[in-house]
């Protein structure tokens, strides 16, 4: 029943979409109610989607082995928050999600959109219900969630060990709120296309959207890294593989739409960038769900591979992508050009930031899909990874740096004063770092060196346009703003010190010997059994002390035994300036356990860094939505 | 912006389609070919993979007759699967030698016992030093090294029945 | 759930089963030179491997990439340099084997595109902004 009745209210919202993009179409004909119209069906999409996908989580939480993806994935035994996570743990459940996100959104936008001209809000919902139209087809056609088991098994299939970890758990819908809700600034960009808009008007609208997708993606990167980090028990915690980035390039897009989205609405420049970037972030997003379910790229994090389905996203991808950029080629000549502006200030260091931000996103695209295009045209197999991307998009990232440093004091439109004195503290700062990197470590690699030096400098350097204003009356945006650039720097010295002055130990020891690794003296002082609900493990107990205070490590060697599968279970120490990493391999013929460790100073950083940066986004949106709500206050108050 | 430049974006969008499209109309072969063929056998000396047999070295592979050589483990399940046809191919003339990997004495008398023994020789490859030096990535493979110790084909995966035609053809282009 | 067939990937065994012998000595020990293990552990994080869903040797619990492990560590102890060792592996398994992309006619697209990049957009910025004075 619950089955039958979610796919019903799939069908009813695609119906809906569908009408959504009718009464959209109609619109030349210039009814401003018609947009009325359009603004409650959304709602009512938005409202049945989101049906839909309570009724599979329901059918989850239920353990309702009659549908074929609850026993496919899942397990009556398996804890209820992982019962609700494995809703969206699989192709069609988390397709559902996508699709969720996509109805929501543009119901949120028809509900709260108030500064949009009329006929341009209908564009904009008209171009997000063709979006969710063409993924409708693609559920119910090819990834139908709801579908029948008979007859019904006693149990489900998976308890797989990896999933059940609450980081892992909610990783996709978070990733998932920034890919999808970047399509907000797909359609208000495709919207404002269509009916010659593009305007601050337009970027204001959009720009909420982007800084909350942002967020999100930041967030969702933050976190899968981490959990690499932990989970995969080598101490790596970017690999460059195909499926990050598929998730990086949305959000090398994002940044840089976020950036221009600023400048448009502000200052009415960058319109053709802005509505460029909005079309191609997007545009990522739904490269990279391609990518990641067709299968075609070979990949640790690849999803089941269907090449059916991953034709029908081609496809979908293909009609969208293809007609937002036709619109835009035809349409960019009509977009007016915005007041003028020197090289030398904010809007000049803005454009080179976006082009930076483009070109790493080009050379990510580009080494992702490298290997493919090689075998297509001359049928050489190779490989590109992180030698490739960490040698070429290293660089221009320290060079993104560099420009933070100054950038975002520039005036706007032309800042011919000295700039010197607002350099100085960053600049110091980054040459006192270089100084002391090259006295204190003078062997590490240039990049590392690199990263810590600019690092450093971008300490202050982000907090520099806090000075000379009134604490109190700066907006939330800048310190927001403050607050992301602070993470951004706290983020590249993670990353630089990981590099540089990471220790690492692969040793064969038996109980009682004693490890040096870094300034930790780890002692090996026993193995003994262990047992979970579902798991058993074998546990090393290993002492370290670095002069005062022990303490004490327990890595573990866990065995799952439906399905079969070993897992190492890291064990982590935290402290100020750093992580210590232990991990317990297998027994040797002369009883001796393998033992890895790692002493990572202040690799914390890189997710710490990443934290801030969200968090900054977070301030930024909220200052901005404050803002406008106190302007709207102000202005109704006017005409009572 | 100018007027070809705005066609950029569409431009990289139908390449990538192309390419991508290619590559869902052609899966990808995921396995890794040896880049030996048309090289000499790399030297080795393997000892016996167990008791009551010898040891395998390149020279073995050199001598004026070609020899299969096959990649194998007491451990690998198709393998099993792969022994009559080995068999077969012994019945037809063919010499074939083993290479076993990462595998103990008592495991390969036991696979050998249990399976048969089509081999002329067995080396033991404990550290897969001579599987990775010949270029294969799995078991089991085999490979038909001609008289002058030139490595002229590899076949991976197991032997299975309508392998053996093509495999007899190569074994006389190597003669 | 990106990570979903990560497990199955990752920690499953190598194509068919596992052997029963424990891992060669050399794929988890350090070489007691730092600058050898040092050139070694680089090297490892560039070889890819053979048996994996894209991991490099050095991140995989899997016994071929143990044992390729190990042969690069015996390697570079015997005096051989990573770029001999890199290039023996290349021979045996192709370009594919290698993370790193050769810099030859047929990679030079990946090498120069950035800076055909960055140089596309600072003629295109240029023409803007000097347009406009």
């Amino acid at each position: 029943m619950i089955a039958e009745a979610g796919l019903a209210a799939l069908w009813l919202a695609a119906a809906l979409a569908a009408l959504q993009l009718a009464l959209a179409c109609g619109l030349g004909g210039g009814q401003g109610r018609a947009v009325g119209t359009i603004r409650a069906v959304a709602v009512g999409q938005g409202i049945l989607t989101a049906l839909a996908f309570a009724m599979l989580v329901a059918l989850f939480l239920r353990s309702d082995m009659s549908v074929l993806l609850v026993a496919e994935n899942s397990h009556s035994q398996k804890p209820w928050l992982y019962k609700f996570a494995g809703a969206w743990g699989n192709h069609e459940g988390s397709m559902l999600l996508w699709v969720m996100v996509l109805a929501i959104a543009g119901a949120i936008l028809a509900l709260f959109e108030r500064r949009l001209d009329e006929r341009t809000l209908g564009a904009s919902l008209g171009a997000q219900a063709a979006l969710a139209l063409g993924f409708f087809a693609f559920l119910l056609a090819a990834s139908n969630p709801f579908e029948r088991l008979n007859p019904a098994p006693i149990d489900g299939r998976g308890l797989n060990p990896l999933l059940q970890d609450p980081g892992l758990a909610f990783h996709p819908p978070t990733l998932y709120l920034g890919y999808v809700g970047l399509s907000v600034a797909f359609s208000v960009a495709v919207g404002g296309l269509i009916r010659r808009e593009v305007t601050p008007a337009i970027a204001r609208a959009m720009r909420p959207w982007v800084l909350a997708a942002w967020v999100m993606l930041t967030l969702g990167i933050t976190a899968g890294s981490y959990w690499a980090y932990y989970e995969l028990g080598w101490g790596g915690w970017w690999f460059w593989d195909p499926v990050e980035n598929a998730s990086l390039m949305p959000w090398l897009a994002a940044t840089a739409l976020l950036h221009s989205v600023n400048v448009l609405a502000a200052r009415g420049g960058l319109r053709a960038w802005t509505m460029m970037l909005a079309l191609v972030a997007f545009s990522m997003s739904m490269v990279g769900t391609f990518l990641v379910r067709s299968g075609i790229l070979t990949s640790v994090h690849a999803f089941a591979v269907d090449p059916t389905r991953g034709t029908f996203i081609l496809a979908l991808l293909t009609l969208y992508i293809g007609g937002a950029l036709v619109l835009l080629a035809m349409r960019i000549a009509d977009v007016k050009e915005g007041a003028p502006f020197q090289v030398v200030s904010r809007e000049g260091g803005l454009v080179v930031n976006n082009l930076l931000l483009s070109v790493i996103l080009g050379v990510v695209f580009l080494g992702t899909l490298y290997p493919l295009i090689a075998e297509a045209m001359l049928g050489v197999k190779l490989s590109v990874g992180p030698p490739y991307f960490n040698s070429v998009a290293g660089p221009i990232a320290l060079g993104l740096a560099g420009l933070l440093l100054i950038g975002p004091q520039l005036r706007w439109r032309r800042d011919s004063a000295p700039i010197l004195p607002r350099l100085a503290p960053g600049l110091l700062a980054a040459i006192v770092a270089l100084v002391a990197s090259l006295i204190v470590a003078p062997g590490i690699g240039l990049l590392p060196r690199l990263g810590l030096t600019l690092g450093a400098g971008l300490v202050p350097a982000s907090v520099m346009p806090l000075f000379g204003r009134s604490l109190r009356r700066t907006p939330l945006a800048v310190w927001g703003m403050v607050l992301a650039h602070l993470g951004v720097a706290v983020a590249i010295l993670g990353m630089a010190s990981d590099s540089a002055f990471t220790k690492e130990q692969l040793t064969a020891a038996r109980p009682g010997d004693t490890v040096a690794v870094g300034p930790w003296l780890v002692e090996f002082r026993q193995v003994m059994p262990a047992a979970g609900p579902n798991w058993t493990a074998l546990e090393a107990e290993l002492r370290a002390s670095r002069g005062s205070g022990v303490i004490i490590l327990k890595p573990q060697s866990r065995f799952f035994p439906d399905p079969p599968t070993t897992t190492n279970e890291a064990a982590i120490d935290t402290s100020w300036n750093g992580q210590l990493y232990a991990v317990l391999g297998e027994q040797d013929e002369q009883g001796r356990w393998q033992l890895r460790l790692w002493w990572k100073p202040f690799v914390t950083l890189i997710w710490l860094g990443g934290i801030l940066i969200a968090l900054g986004g977070a301030l930024a949106l909220v200052g901005r939505l404050l803002r406008e709500r106190s302007q709207r206050r102000r202005v109704e108050e006017a005409f009572e | 912006m100018s007027r070809a430049i705005r066609f950029v974006p569409l431009a990289i969008l139908l390449l990538f389609v192309a390419i991508v499209a290619w590559r869902l109309a052609i899966p990808d072969d995921t396995k890794i070919r040896s880049r030996m063929t048309g090289q000499p056998v790399p030297a080795f000396a393997l000892a016996p993979a167990t008791h009551g047999v010898q040891g395998l070295s390149s020279p073995d592979l050199a001598t004026g007759q070609p020899h299969l050589v096959n990649v194998f483990a007491s451990w690998c399940v198709p393998c099993i699967a792969e022994a009559p046809l080995l068999m077969e191919l012994k019945r037809n003339g063919v010499a074939i030698d083993a290479v076993a990997v990462r595998d103990k004495p008592a495991d390969v008398a036991e696979f050998l016992g249990r399976h048969g023994n089509p081999f002329q020789r067995i080396g033991s490859d404990p550290e897969s030093m001579v599987q990775i030096a010949l270029g294969s990535s799995g078991v089991p493979e085999s490979f038909i090294v001609d008289g002058k110790g030139i490595i002229r084909y590899q076949h991976m995966g197991p032997i299975e029945s309508g392998d053996i035609p093509a495999l007899l053809r190569e074994w006389e282009k190597a003669r | 759930m990106r990570h979903w067939l990560l497990i199955v990937a990752l920690l499953a065994a190598p194509v068919w089963a596992d052997s029963d012998l424990p891992s060669a000595r050399w794929a988890n020990e350090q070489l007691p030179d730092p600058r050898q293990e040092a050139a070694a552990s680089k090297l490892m994080e560039e070889l890819r491997c053979l048996v994996c869903q894209g991991q490099s040797i050095a991140d995989s619990n899997a016994e071929l990439a143990g044992d390729m492990r190990a042969m690069v560590r015996q390697r570079i102890a015997a005096g051989e340099k990573p770029e001999e060792v890199r290039a023996w592996l290349i021979e045996r398994y192709g370009e594919w084997v290698s993370y790193r992309p050769p810099i030859e006619p047929l990679t030079w697209p990946l090498w120069i595109a950035p800076l055909l990049m960055l140089a596309a957009g600072a003629l295109l910025l240029r023409k803007r902004l000097s347009g406009r004075r």
